[in-house]
């Protein structure tokens, strides 16, 4: 049944968001049953039955609608202000500088993420260079220094509990990255870079389904995140520049 | 049949877009059961699919693409072609005139020209499906750059999606010719003596979704020109520099995919609104005259109205969270959405205080009525969820939001449109549903759209992604599986359940019993023509 709801969250942001989530849901749930219990309620009680009634001509009661609308104001701004927090936590704060910072890329239906290498600088790329069969998605010039170095991957593996930036693009259409235990979604627009940070707090292997219609292979675009201990992530780092 | 086709009488106009959103609906449904049967059963092999689509079926078995284009058109199909021109078109047409007391629209020819570019369009939209590469893949949304490359992107984005933005283009001309017409009529053509403020709540619902259209379909027609012409003329609205699409690069450079999203969803937002506002005008009236109370807090009521219209022009950037829009904006839209929550919950108060103390009859009319007021409150309370952006940053394209615009927009104005039906079939046909059947029918549909839709939050919560053709590729959909085939069931259950509709219908028409001059003892102006008629 654990499969049938939220999966369990794996950053500070996605406890955050769980706060909020269990309070709109709160919230909603009783609004829910009391709006459908107060309908039924009524339609029972006032069903038609043999006996007379006048009813108001121009009935209205502007105490009662003060009332109403301000009661649900209130409410919806109070979520607000509580969503608005947590909002503001993660998207006004940059990403720390120390940030781990790697390149996704999302193209018509496959995943790649590229590191810096050991120097920690992105080298140059060049469409016209970009060669899947051969493993080159970002079309990595090598003629650049700072690109000999740069580690490209299919699969995302991030170091656990040291805050990660990824930078996002993609070079044909509209994907989104989606991420369920950091309750992360970003879009890839090509022309576009953006930017998510986060720091994930437990390892583990987690799905990243495509999230955004790309065509027809977008039920089929996936890749994993793998969140390592840092020792074993620089340790992979270091397995693949060359 | 010269006085059909060449009409430009306002009840013969209402009808032809009535029998038009008819035929819509039959399809559309149609292909949201074959989705859904795809859904749970992707590979099965089912003789009469290659029948119908030789190459996107080969073999029987769907393919991918087929699905998508399914989907795209059940989109397109349901939210122009039926929650659009029925609530609005067909009964706005039929019925503003007589509540009124106007003889006809202030332009009938623009009615029949109205009515005829939305039956062209809708040609060209169903043509879609016969052309080479098929019908488009890209949503009803059509994002770019996956709607303006060509086929290098996926079939049906070739001829298919020019046929899609053409057939949009010539809607939103005879749409926005409507609005015109309609804003027109309330504001020159009422009875002498008959003050604004006394016209049923239909009008004013009539008249702020006419503005609401006036404002949005120009735009949409403008974004899909500039559309057009990044497919076909080689510009760059749309399209950046530097993409390398199917191994090829692209010649584009300097577009924005995201000014696309922009205009659409100002258009898009306040669709939402052209579809639900006349169900809501038309549900007061009907909860009204089936409780035998005048609507409780008209005034409000108005004022409420008018409310939900200015704020849904204001709002299109919630859909729009997770496309690396500002966060700052985000903050901005988040507020302006969560407020529009306010005026909708007063309406609620309000239909609730008019059933208050009442005389309550059920008829079929009623009972879709307070469905109505029922899964109003149901697709309301998620959008609580998903006009939050930290929240939406989870729920977006997930299947939660496809539940909650489901129940929303779609079955709400659905019921609407029911109410509608049931309500004012006397008046359009003469003759009187059989209420039985109607009852029935009622309670078949709730009990079946709220085993569809409900689970349907359940899987969104889960975090299952919409316009996927397949589960079965990540391992954590595979446990909603069941669910999935629940709702397919009560898709299925839901369907067979309009069947007595149908029925209804045509049996009614031929056979039913004829109307007295006023069956539901209303009192707004119609009910004076239905003597007439007989």
């Amino acid at each position: 049944m654990n499969s049938w709801w939220l999966p369990p969250a794996i950053s500070s942001e996605a406890n955050g968001f769980d706060v909020q989530f269990v309070r709109t849901f709160v919230a909603a749930s009783i609004i829910f049953v009391a709006a459908q219990c107060a309908l039924m309620f009524i339609v029972w009680r006032y069903r038609r039955q043999e006996r007379t009634a006048s009813p108001d001509r121009n009935p209205a009661n502007s105490r009662l609608e003060y009332l109403w609308t301000t009661a649900t104001a209130c409410l919806f701004l109070g979520l607000l202000l509580l969503g608005g927090r947590v909002w503001a936590s993660v998207q006004f704060t940059p990403a720390p500088a120390d940030s781990e910072v790697i390149e996704v890329l999302g193209k018509q239906f496959a995943w790649s993420f590229r590191y810096p290498g050991l120097d920690g600088r992105f080298g140059r790329t060049d469409i016209h260079k970009i060669d899947d069969a051969a493993g080159n998605p970002f079309g990595l010039d090598e003629r650049d220094p700072f690109a000999q170095d740069d580690i490209t991957s299919a699969s995302l593996r991030i170091p656990l509990g040291r805050p990660v930036k990824l930078i996002l693009t993609s070079r044909d259409v509209i994907h989104s990255f989606f991420v369920r235990e950091l309750r992360i979604k970003q879009d890839l627009v090509p022309g576009m870079q953006i930017p998510v940070h986060f720091r994930a707090e437990v390892a583990g292997t987690y799905e990243v389904p495509c999230s955004e219609l790309c065509g027809l292979g977008h039920f089929q675009m996936g890749t994993t995140v793998t969140v390592m201990p840092v020792a074993d992530y620089e340790r992979w780092k270091r397995g693949q520049a060359h | 049949m010269r006085r059909y086709l060449l009409t430009t009488d306002h009840k013969m106009v209402g009808l032809q877009y009535f029998w038009l959103s008819f035929v819509a609906v039959l399809i559309g449904i149609s292909l949201s059961l074959l989705m859904r049967f795809h859904l749970i059963n992707p590979s099965a092999k089912v003789g009469w699919f290659e029948m119908l689509w030789p190459t996107g079926a080969s073999g029987g078995v769907m393919t991918p693409e087929l699905y998508l284009s399914l989907m795209t058109m059940h989109g397109t199909i349901m939210v122009f072609f039926v929650l659009s021109i029925t609530p609005q078109s067909a009964f706005g047409h039929y019925f503003l005139p007589l509540q009124i007391g106007a003889r006809k629209m202030a332009f009938p020819l623009l009615s029949a020209l109205s009515f005829w570019f939305t039956a062209f369009a809708f040609l060209v939209m169903v043509a879609a499906f016969f052309v080479h590469g098929g019908a488009p893949l890209s949503g009803w949304t059509a994002y770019p750059p996956l709607s303006s490359l060509g086929a290098i992107t996926g079939p049906g984005e070739g001829v298919g999606q020019t046929l899609w933005i053409c057939s949009i283009a010539l809607f939103c001309i005879g749409a926005t010719m409507g609005a015109v017409n309609f804003i027109a009529t309330l504001l020159d053509l009422r009875q002498p003596g008959l003050r604004l403020m006394q016209l049923p709540l239909t009008c004013w619902n009539w008249l702020v979704t006419a503005f609401l259209s006036l404002l949005g379909f120009p735009v949409l027609f403008a974004a899909c020109l500039l559309l057009l012409l990044d497919r076909t003329a080689g510009t760059s609205f749309f399209v950046p520099g530097n993409l390398v699409v199917s191994d090829r690069a692209i010649a584009h450079d300097g577009g924005s995919p995201l000014l696309w999203q922009h205009l659409f969803w100002f258009f898009g937002h306040p669709e939402v609104y052209i579809a639900i506002l006349p169900g809501m005008g038309l549900i007061s009236e009907i909860i009204s005259t089936f409780a035998r109370k005048p609507v409780f807090g008209y005034k409000v009521m108005v004022v409420a109205t008018f409310a939900i219209g200015f704020l849904g022009l204001l709002v299109w950037g919630h859909h729009m969270f997770t496309s690396g829009m500002s966060p700052y904006s985000s903050i901005a839209f988040s507020v302006l959405s969560m407020t529009i929550g306010v005026p909708s919950a007063t309406k609620t108060f309000n239909w609730l205080a008019t059933l208050w103390g009442g005389q309550i009859e059920f008829t079929t009319a009623m009972l879709f009525a307070l469905g109505f007021v029922s899964v109003f409150v149901t697709g309301g309370l998620s959008g609580i969820f998903v006009a939050q952006p930290v929240l939406d940053l989870y729920f977006h394209d997930t299947y939660f939001v496809v539940a909650h615009f489901h129940l929303i927009m779609g079955v709400a104005a659905v019921f609407g449109i029911f109410a509608g039906t049931f309500y004012w079939f006397p008046c359009m046909f003469g003759r009187v549903l059989n209420e039985t059947l109607g009852r029935i029918h009622f309670f078949g549909t709730l009990v079946g759209v709220y085993a569809l839709f409900g689970p349907m939050h359940i899987v969104g919560i889960a975090g299952n992604p919409r316009r996927y053709s397949d589960f079965s590729n990540f391992t954590f959909l595979s446990p909603l599986l069941p669910l999935h085939r629940f709702m397919t069931w009560a898709a299925f259950f839901t369907a067979a359940v309009q069947i007595l509709f149908l029925v209804n219908v045509f049996w009614t028409l031929r056979r039913g019993p004829r109307a007295n001059s006023d069956p539901w003892s209303a009192e707004t102006l119609e009910w004076r023509e239905v003597g007439a008629l007989q």
